[in-house]
């Protein structure tokens, strides 16, 4: 079913957004979060962007403090994920102009936003920013 | 939406939080304060509602329950208003999934929002439904998602959010999708311009031609003319355009769906593609922008992957090996990582073995990567490449590895290892070698499979026994060796320890002294193979050594009185047996070869679930093993040859019999009782059943032949007296009481025993209805005749029992279904009047149908929210009943949990303020009552836990009563059955005589139950 969650993750391993697309209760989260964000945060800028984790595939990329996480099936392309959470920044910065782990704590609804356009039912639903950014702008200017 | 203060002052309050605790108690105090806020519904602007809202999203992604609010976030769903919305759709598909009750509410207005004119509003609640839809938005949404998808007059907006939600309904329902009219759609659908509505649509093909690709053959040219358009870069808005890249993300989802399908008939659309592919194969460079680096080989790896499933030309996957083994080369980790994952999928191609082989080296380079997530693809690979040409350089090279690499790998390794190893082996004295390394360096990490194999090898092969003794013999110089290695050492030397006889350091005597030096460093389960060593030791010692007789004496002496059963009675079996003179040969002979099997380590390699690592067995299974070891017959193992067991070789002595007469005080071993005793003799008869039980009820028959441990009048705690007076000439089976309370609590097992029969049930229950099956089983070789079964039922009953034939063939089972309703709540009990005639015997027995009270209960748990209205709203009697109980049976507050769960009265934790009460809801069905709520609250006294008040509330009177009556039964004696849910108190021994009371005369009078027991 392509990508099972998307997680933001600071260097201290608190989770500053986690967006699921199967059902995992709250322990079960909690314990996958743990373990994952361990044994990312341990590794090395020479090491591959690559974890694997029980049945889960991790991609994953470090843009400063922040872990951008995301646990995909076997099946999936792993570059095309990596690309993927590059875009998920870049649409971030576009909206926020360079993106800080505070932009995302603090208008974590955007970010909501954002993912909500991009990927649904774990599948990618928009690759193009403007598309993606569109509804937001238009809730911000009826403001 | 730039508002929201109080959000923004929570998530820094809680951000400024020095700890954990700290940010605990800032939560708990916000969620009180939510809480408040809900209630105090007047005051509840939307605008608060949705900061609440945001702010439990947040809760809840920190890490923290929020079980309330669950309504006010779904309710947000209806407001007028976009951003309130907006927020109630994403933050219930954030905190509920597809089962939870309140989604059912929305689903209406979710509807309504499709099918509505406003596109910002469609979207929302497409995506909804895209992320947690179940089976009752597929059933009644498919169609509306449907028609939005391939409406001209909609917007790609929402036509992309209805592609993926179509996805999901799909899933959750594949009718949902009609195959006939869809197909033609599907293929339009791919002619779309709009970039977004085909990444989503052919994410949407994926999933519908993984499922059948015949009907959607028509799909294919159009993936082709995708990629086509991409790969030219024709009409590709800048938008979509990544690092120069036209949209990588469809073209790789475009090869991906082209994978579905087996093969492309079609010359023309073979031929455009084969271009596509051959212009990613060759156009694809390294260039410094790290994005478009991985952009385009994310494209690239896709690209060799359809490349390999199509498997067809040639020339193009040389070019992909070629492609390969430079991509498994280069330094940077990722291109590696994806190098080394694609190669070992190449090796489902087989002519490119060879080439593969070839970059051997590079590969081992990777197993030593610091990277674990290349060195795991690494190992894999070699994993899947090994054959009977490499195999001894890649085993020896996992062993090496195996010495420093991480605990979490090593057992992964040693398994493979010892897997190649066997299937690949050259010559068996490899074989033990390998083995024996493994033992000695990851000794830990050897599961019992792996030592029982070479233990099964040596003892099946006479040429590999005198090799695998010195081999064996040799690792015990070592000066700590792990205890497998004893185990497996002491073994073979006992075996073949005195084929070595010869050589210096290996005479019996040394032999023994040398293991006996690791005996006090083994733990207990090491002890009898060291013990049964000795005995083989002093056996092979022709002719006898007295002085090692006297230490191997001195030994079992010392072990005569040990603690642990095994050892004691190796002990003084051995020690008896010893005296036996020739006897002793006999008994103690060599190990007889093992049948041949398939390897347990085979099997359970394919059962390790581990990512990419499937394919790599799945190939494993294709190739040829060696020749050097045989192995093949598909015969189930049960893990472990009985090494340990003394052989039987000379049939005349039973093992068993000679232990009976050796464990005799006088010890005479000329006595000894050629006739074994013949009750033994009948339960191993009946041991097996021949006839298949319901499940569940293998539990049952462990309690063995009545009076073995049953009290057959076992007090019976619901009222009713069990109904087995015994005219009867049979000794039953266990105990009928016990049986029928096991059956209280599950839906299947056995409901009576005897040496001819046994009586199985199995039931359904639904509502109001219950559908029963008897299944009733001849153990005899001879028939049994006029069977006759009826039906008493009791007046709240309506039983309908099928015919049951007169008799009963031998062998055989027969099967009467009973259809159960329950008309209404009562604790009164169905009896089956149940007669057979075996020769001249007749049998008769009585025995109660286990379709009581709590059969009719559906457990249901409620919310605080839902809970305490209902419970206000039940005033007093009759509705309403509260009784001190006295004389209950003393329960902790889990176990008398889980009794409550057990019979389906659910209990809701945390509801009660008190943590010493409990609060359960249940729903009962019957005809005359329908679908009733029932809420029960228990209060106990932590002080005395033998009395506590009980309430019992439901819309009927009958029905409360009763439910309290069957709770106090339940309460008063725990049943035989439900032993296992409260094992702390049972186990206990108490001096005291048991807790349990019967119930008081003055109940059994009262009581239905009791009365027509009494008729009976």
């Amino acid at each position: 079913m392509g990508i099972r969650f998307i997680l933001m993750v600071n260097k201290q391993g608190q989770t500053r957004l986690a967006q699921y697309y199967e059902w995992l209760t709250l322990e079960e989260r909690r314990a996958l979060e743990g373990e994952i964000v361990r044994k990312c945060l341990a590794r090395n800028d020479q090491q591959c962007s690559f974890v694997e984790h029980r049945n889960y595939k991790i991609v994953y990329r470090r843009y400063a403090s922040l872990f951008f996480m995301v646990g995909v099936d076997d099946d999936e392309n792993e570059l095309a994920i990596l690309e993927f959470i590059h875009l998920l920044v870049e649409t971030m910065d576009k909206h926020f102009g360079n993106v800080c782990e505070l932009d995302i704590m603090f208008h974590l609804e955007k970010a909501h936003f954002m993912l909500e356009e991009m990927v649904m039912n774990g599948c990618i639903v928009e690759t193009s920013k403007a598309n993606i950014l569109s509804p937001i702008q238009l809730m911000d200017k009826a403001h | 939406m730039t508002g929201m203060r109080g959000l923004s002052v929570f998530i820094s309050d809680v951000r400024n939080c020095q700890n954990k605790e700290a940010e605990r108690l800032r939560v708990d105090k916000e969620l009180g304060n939510i809480r408040t806020c809900f209630k105090n519904e007047k005051v509840l602007t939307p605008y608060k509602k949705k900061k609440y809202v945001w702010k439990m999203l947040y809760i809840h992604m920190l890490g923290y329950d929020v079980d309330f609010g669950h309504m006010e976030a779904v309710s947000l769903i209806s407001a007028p208003k976009y951003p309130e919305k907006q927020v109630g759709y994403i933050v219930t598909s954030c905190l509920l999934n597809e089962n939870h009750d309140f989604l059912k509410l929305a689903i209406n207005t979710v509807r309504n929002d499709i099918i509505g004119r406003n596109e910002t509003f469609q979207c929302l609640a497409l995506t909804l439904v895209g992320n947690i839809g179940g089976r009752d938005f597929a059933e009644s949404l498919a169609p509306d998602v449907q028609k939005l998808l391939i409406s001209s007059s909609c917007r790609p907006l929402v036509r992309k959010k209805a592609a993926l939600c179509l996805l999901r309904l799909f899933r959750k329902n594949p009718d949902a999708v009609n195959v006939d009219g869809w197909a033609d759609r599907m293929a339009q659908l791919l002619d779309e311009r709009d970039l977004g509505v085909l990444t989503s649509s052919t994410s949407l093909l994926v999933a519908l031609v993984s499922n059948n690709h015949e009907a959607y053959s028509s799909c294919l040219p159009k993936c082709v003319k995708i990629l086509e358009r991409l790969a030219r870069n024709q009409d590709v808005p800048q938008e979509y355009t990544y690092y120069g890249i036209p949209s990588p993300w469809l073209q790789v989802k475009a090869m991906r769906a082209l994978q579905y399908f087996p093969t492309i008939e079609d010359p023309s659309t073979r031929k455009a593609l084969f271009e596509v592919l051959q212009r990613i194969l060759m156009g694809t460079d390294v260039v410094k922008n790290v994005n478009k680096n991985n952009a385009s080989h994310a494209v690239l790896f896709e690209a060799l992957s359809l490349v390999m499933h199509l498997d067809a030309e040639k020339e193009m996957m040389s070019q992909c090996v070629a492609l390969l083994g430079k991509f498994i080369s280069v330094r940077e980790p990722n291109i590696r990582y994806l190098g080394l994952e694609n190669m070992t999928r190449m090796l489902m191609v087989t002519d490119v073995q060879d080439i593969i082989k070839k970059h051997q080296s590079q590969i081992i380079t990777s197993l030593k990567d610091p990277d674990i997530s290349i060195r795991r693809r690494a190992l894999d690979l070699l994993y899947g490449m090994c054959d009977v040409s490499n195999a001894k350089d890649i085993v020896e090279e996992l062993l090496q590895y195996l010495s420093t690499a991480e605990f979490s790998m090593r057992e992964e390794l040693s398994l493979k290892a010892a897997i190649l190893a066997e299937k690949f082996a050259p010559d068996l004295s490899w074989y033990v070698d390998v083995i024996l390394q493994l033992i000695d360096k990851a000794g830990d990490f050897v599961s019992d499979d792996i030592w029982f194999r070479v233990v099964q090898f040596v003892t099946n092969n006479e040429d590999l026994q005198p090799y695998a003794a010195s081999k064996a013999r040799e690792y015990l110089d070592k000066i700590a060796i792990h205890e497998t290695m004893v185990k497996v050492s002491a073994y073979i030397l006992g075996e073949y320890g005195h084929l070595l006889a010869r050589q210096p350091g290996c005479s019996a005597s040394e032999l023994f002294s040398i293991l006996h030096e690791k005996l006090p460093t083994v733990s207990t389960p090491t002890i009898p193979i060291l013990l049964s060593t000795y005995a083989k030791l002093l056996m092979h010692t022709q002719p006898p050594d007295p002085e090692l007789q006297k230490k191997i004496w001195a030994v079992f002496q010392k072990y005569e009185s040990c603690i642990d059963v095994e050892i004691q009675q190796r002990a003084v079996e051995y020690f008896e047996l010893s005296k036996k003179g020739p006897a002793f040969m006999d008994v103690l002979a060599e190990m007889p070869k093992f049948p041949e099997r398939q390897s347990s380590l085979i099997k359970k390699a394919e059962s390790v679930e581990d990512t990419a690592d499937q394919s790599a067995i799945k190939l494993r299974a294709q190739q040829q093993p060696s020749n050097a070891l045989v192995l093949a017959d598909p015969q189930p193992v049960n893990g472990a040859p009985p090494p340990l067991k003394v052989p039987i070789v000379s049939g005349s002595t039973e093992p068993q019999s000679v232990a009976r007469s050796l464990s005799h005080p006088n010890g005479t071993l000329s006595n000894i009782d050629p006739q074994t005793p013949s009750p033994d003799l009948l339960s191993d008869l009946l041991g097996p059943l021949a006839i298949e039980a319901p499940p569940g009820a293998v539990s049952n028959e462990q309690h063995g032949p009545i009076g073995a441990e049953g009290v057959p009048d076992e007090v019976d705690g619901s009222a009713i007296v069990p109904v087995e007076e015994q005219p009867n000439t049979v000794e039953l089976i266990g105990n009928i009481a016990e049986r029928f309370h096991a059956l209280c609590l599950k839906d299947s097992g056995v409901l009576y025993e005897d040496p001819h029969i046994q009586i199985g049930i199995k039931a359904e229950w639904r509502g109001h209805h219950g559908r029963l099956v008897l299944f009733m089983g001849n153990k005899n070789t001879s028939p049994l005749t006029s069977v006759q079964a009826l039906i008493l039922p009791p007046a709240h009953l309506r039983l309908d029992l099928s015919p049951v034939p007169d008799t009963i063939p031998p062998r055989a089972q027969v099967q009467s279904p009973l259809e159960v309703m329950n008309i209404r709540p009562s604790r009164d009990v169905a009896v089956l009047d149940f007669s057979y005639k075996f020769g001249a015997n007749v049998v008769s027995a009585k025995l109660r149908i286990p379709a009581t009270l709590n059969k009719f209960l559906q457990p249901l748990q409620l919310t605080s929210e839902e809970f305490f209205p209902q419970w206000r709203a039940l005033s007093g009697p009759p509705l309403k009943l509260q009784e001190v109980v006295r004389g209950v049976r003393p329960l902790a507050l889990p176990e008398m949990a889980n009794l409550f769960n057990s019979f389906h009265v659910t209990i809701c934790p945390g509801l009660d303020p008190n943590p010493n009460n409990l609060v359960a809801s249940t729903t009962f069905y019957s005809e005359s009552t329908g679908a009733m709520l029932c809420l029960a609250r228990i209060e106990t006294d932590p002080a005395d836990r033998t009395q506590l008040r009980m309430t019992v509330g439901s819309g009927d009177p009958t029905l409360t009563f009763e439910l309290k009556e069957f709770i106090k039964e339940q309460l008063i004696t725990i049943p035989m059955g439900s032993r296992a849910l409260v094992p702390a108190t049972s186990s206990a021994p108490s001096p005291a005589p048991p807790v349990p009371q019967p119930p008081s005369p003055a109940a059994l009078a009262d009581d239905p139950g009791a009365m027509l027991a009494g008729l009976l």
